[in-house]
């Protein structure tokens, strides 16, 4: 009973637990959780990342020549798509943050992961169909071409590199994808607010890091090879 | 009580740097600058990058102890790199020179 006049007297804001002090320091509690999240994802891409600049600098011909195999223009429409759907997720955060309606929420979320469907779709059914047919999976059937000359066997470091990396990457965001549902659905039974939308701000924070991954992918693999000699 | 709220305004224009940021990093590809290429590419990715964190990751608005989690993660990310070539790119250098073999000797005779 007593118990029960104290809880009412507080008069909790919904979505605010007991153990906090205020809203701010619940807030940036979730906010620093993530991101201590977020350090350990950049030391798991890292080990790819520290490994690709080890073999660059060993292989470094084989590297440029795997690079140029790669269609530039895949991989700079997925830029434009990836960041466009980071955009659509800070819009989604911000018509939370703002007290907007969920339709607004949820219409910019579905979105993002629309966004984020046309990215996987290009990855898979076009640019990686395309690497099967021109024999440039290791593994499965990779031709080392006579052209490419001393470099050529080392060609395969490059391509383990390249699905490696980007496949990591896509299953980040096939994991983000069923998260963005659930937000989406959070949201349309009005669980995000002024006051409280972590879940919403946390899941903007691993899609944003999923971007950042690959605004580092695309120049790694598609642009440093150099292009002048192929166009 | 609401943390801050970042206006429309500076996710779009920041959406828009971004986007020329793409352009100017895909049309770089395509000029020979020498050694220059790849450090171009990684300087306007890192641009990009720095864009993402401080406003779409809303770390320029964030508490301070927050901010120090975030360097740390690329401070052990450097760490990683580091000593990954300190080792990776010594590994030809040639045996260790004769002051260095007598000193070990030295020391051995110490011990």
């Amino acid at each position: 009973m007593a118990d029960s006049a104290v809880h009412n007297a507080h008069a909790h804001p919904p979505g605010f637990a007991h153990q906090f002090e205020t809203m701010d320091q619940q807030r940036e509690s979730a906010t620093m959780g993530m991101w201590v999240f977020l350090v350990t994802e950049i030391l798991f891409f890292g080990g790819l990342f520290g490994s690709y600049i080890v073999y660059r600098a060993l292989y470094h011909d084989s590297f440029e020549i795997g690079s140029n195999l790669l269609n530039i223009k895949f991989g700079a429409v997925n830029t434009i798509v990836l960041i466009g759907s980071s955009l659509t997720m800070a819009l989604a955060i911000h018509a939370a943050q703002a007290g907007k309606k969920a339709r607004e929420q949820m219409m910019w979320l579905l979105l993002t992961i629309l966004l984020g469907a046309i990215f996987l779709a290009l990855k898979f059914t076009f640019e990686w169909t395309a690497d099967y047919h021109e024999h440039l999976i290791p593994g499965f059937g990779f031709v080392v071409r006579p052209e490419w000359g001393a470099a050529g066997p080392h060609v395969p470091i490059f391509f383990c590199f390249y699905f490696f990396m980007t496949g990591l990457h896509a299953t980040h965001m096939i994991v983000g994808i069923p998260i963005l549902f659930v937000m989406t659905w959070m949201a349309s039974r009005n669980k995000f607010n002024a006051d409280y939308n972590a879940p919403l701000e946390n899941t903007g924070l691993y899609w944003h890091f999923v971007d950042i991954v690959w605004i580092f992918l695309f120049p790694l693999l598609y642009l440093v090879g150099g292009r002048w000699g192929t166009h | 009580m609401s943390g801050h709220v970042v206006p429309v305004k500076t996710y779009l224009l920041i959406f828009f740097a971004l986007m020329i940021l793409t352009i100017a990093t895909t049309g770089a590809a395509f000029v020979d600058m020498g050694i220059w290429n790849t450090p171009v590419a990684l300087a306007i990715a890192t641009a990009k990058m720095i864009l993402v964190v401080l406003f779409f990751m809303h770390a320029k608005y964030t508490h301070g102890l927050t901010q120090v989690v975030i360097l740390c993660g690329f401070f052990f990310l450097a760490l990683l790199v580091a000593f990954t070539l300190a080792d990776e790119l010594t590994r030809h250098w040639g045996p260790q020179p004769h002051a260095w073999s007598a000193i070990l000797l030295l020391a051995r005779g110490v011990f």
